[in-house]
């Protein structure tokens, strides 16, 4: 049977007035308030059906259903019951307040209710048939109680080594889901999985409408938190595992892969901040909203030119944000006013901000987590990321590939210019080396340093530049006490380019 | 005698509603007490479904359920109370042959 063919049974047609169907109603949704889960679900969990969160010991199964339940509380108007069967009231305010929720103060206010349920194998006899009638009377009381509109039961498998009898825990699940749908509230009931099944006991066979998958591992060294959506009956999902965080502001998923190509496309154009560089595009500049990277070797003067991006930008008025994850924000400051770039100003005018943090600091999920949150915080115009080759620190190729698709989709949708420098290993092909990265990009840059003749000259290209013309030239830049300056071309007969003392003595000689 | 034998035996039924298995269990409970503490008992049936508030006070969550107030320690035993030999285990009921 298609999702379809079984909302239809579930729901019986009902016919309007004039004997015609109605249009076929999307499944109702209860918002979470969760970030990023609600855009992951396209509005949030089937409302008025149970929907099972799953995973491994500490994956946090707990703090999303309280979560559900206090956003519930606070923003949606939707008070909530919050069923335990592990720990105690003081154990989950205490949980509570790691994410910034004042548990108590919700109870107090009946916005919440918190219930233990401690069901212990050893101190009960069992001598004879019974059923769970009084979780039933309990767990309706305490909705009755607070006119409850969502439940969370954390997590109800306990039951199962409460009791003995499997087969009547079983059965009397099955009804409690029942008994839950036929209540109306929308609820939450977690399991723990292990040995590749999601739950111990098979929860998933009672849960129909929305199953989520958390999972926490450890990838060289750092944690990385993961969700995904499993099961979510008539309602198009991502099947992708979304990363996400738990931080001191509770969750936050990435809603990255379901943001697609479907940005606006800008024709306006911000400028390099160099002005020769500028005049190697045909439209003179960036179009807003690109993604452009800047590759080359150490010493090219990659940060120098995110730096003169950056201060054109805050002239402009409008606000760059720099991920800096090399140095510290005042050790950038002092190297660019050493070529006559000053950021300080605009530092002091909240017009520049840099975060400066090792990349190793956090897991790879949280890095791009925590530059969602600065950027939604924030609304920059311009982000920089400098160098984003650092984030190969903490991940493999593929995953920091996949991370800046996501942070790229994402700061398109908000039509955010975004730099990243990429420094490239001496002696390899910055193709090779730049994490086949520059697929993703609209601009590609690369900076060398060329030896020839006993000297070093720095050059620029453009690999490419989508949607515009651009110089095909390697071009000689200096870096000098006011920056970054592009030196003009010079040729020899036969239309080559010459840089460094060949240009001077061609100059000298009268080439072009 | 067993521990608490001469005090009288203060035990408390919770069910949910005149359920069969409410009305069997107190059938096998007013049973064994005659057979066992006649004289010395006292039962205290909680209907939850009057009282849905005890349901949580008390830590039920298992239908029907016995709990032996007096003599202490508390005990629980849990279903219609049809396994004679484990109610009278479960609820130390049963002389002390030791002691005998």
């Amino acid at each position: 049977m298609t999702p379809a063919a079984r909302r239809r049974k579930r729901e019986p047609a009902k016919r309007t007035r004039n004997g015609q169907r109605p249009a076929r109603r999307p499944l109702p949704k209860a918002p979470t308030g969760i970030s990023g889960l609600d855009e992951i679900t396209n509005g949030g969990l089937p409302r008025g059906r149970p929907t099972l969160v799953c995973g491994g010991a500490g994956c946090g199964k707990t703090l999303l259903a309280m979560e559900f339940l206090v956003r519930g509380a606070v923003e949606f108007d939707e008070p909530g019951v919050f069923m335990s069967f592990e720990e105690t009231p003081d154990d989950l305010v205490e949980n509570g307040r790691s994410l910034g929720f004042d548990l108590q103060q919700l109870s107090s206010r009946r916005r919440l209710l918190l219930e233990h349920v401690r069901i212990e194998r050893t101190e009960m006899t069992e001598a004879g048939e019974y059923d769970l009638d009084g979780l039933f009377i309990r767990l309706g009381h305490a909705i009755d109680t607070i006119r409850a509109k969502r439940v969370v039961l954390d997590t109800i498998e306990m039951l199962f080594s409460g009791l003995s009898d499997r087969f009547l825990v079983r059965a009397e699940l099955a009804r409690l889901f029942r008994w839950l749908k036929k209540k109306g509230v929308t609820a939450i009931v977690t399991g723990e999985g292990d040995a590749g099944r999601l739950t111990r006991h098979g929860l998933e066979e009672y849960v129909s409408d929305c199953v989520i998958l958390l999972d926490q591992r450890v990838l060289e060294q750092s944690a990385t938190r993961r969700m995904r959506i499993i099961k979510y009956r008539g309602s198009a999902h991502g099947g992708n595992e979304m990363p996400f965080l738990i931080d001191d502001h509770g969750l936050s998923v990435l809603p990255i892969t379901s943001l697609g190509l479907t940005h606006e496309v800008s024709t306006t154009l911000v400028s390099t901040g160099v002005a020769g560089l500028d005049g190697m595009f045909s439209k003179k500049g960036y179009f807003r909203g690109n993604s452009v990277l800047v590759s080359g070797t150490a010493g090219t003067g990659k940060s120098s030119l995110a730096a003169h991006f950056a201060e054109a930008t805050c002239r402009r008025g409008e606000r760059c944000l720099y991920f800096a994850f090399e140095e510290a924000a005042s050790q950038i400051a002092r190297n660019m006013r050493s070529i006559g770039i000053d950021l300080e100003p605009w530092m002091r005018r909240d017009l520049l901000r840099v975060h400066a943090q090792r990349p190793t600091a956090l897991g790879l999920e949280a890095h791009l987590v925590a530059m969602h949150r600065h950027i939604e915080d924030w609304q920059p115009h311009v982000v920089i990321v400098d160098p984003v080759t650092n984030m190969t620190a903490i991940g493999s190729d593929t995953e920091v590939k996949a991370m800046l698709a996501r942070l790229i989709d994402f700061m398109k949708m908000r039509q955010v210019t975004a730099l990243f420098t990429s420094l490239t290993e001496g002696g390899r092909a910055p193709e090779r080396t730049d994490l086949g990265v520059s697929s993703l990009m609209d601009v590609w840059m690369v900076l060398a340093n060329l030896e020839m003749n006993g000297e070093r000259n720095r050059t620029i290209q453009i690999v490419k530049a989508r949607g515009m013309a651009h110089s095909n030239q390697v071009r000689e830049f200096m870096m000098t006490d006011d920056g970054f300056q592009l030196v003009d071309v010079s040729r020899r007969l036969d239309g080559s380019v010459t840089i460094g003392s060949a240009r001077g003595a061609q100059q000298r000689q009268g080439g072009e | 005698m067993t521990h608490g034998a001469r005090r009288t035996w203060r035990l408390r039924l919770y069910v949910a509603g005149q359920t069969p298995k409410s009305i069997t269990a107190l059938a096998n409970l007013k049973r064994l007490c005659e057979d066992h503490l006649a004289g010395r008992y006292r039962i205290e049936i909680v209907d939850l479904v009057k009282r849905p508030q005890l349901a949580r006070r008390d830590e039920i969550v298992v239908i029907p359920t016995l709990v032996r107030q007096l003599p202490p320690p508390l005990r629980k035993i849990i279903g219609d109370l049809s396994n004679q030999e484990k109610v009278l285990v479960g609820l130390d009921m049963l002389p002390a042959r030791r002691e005998a």
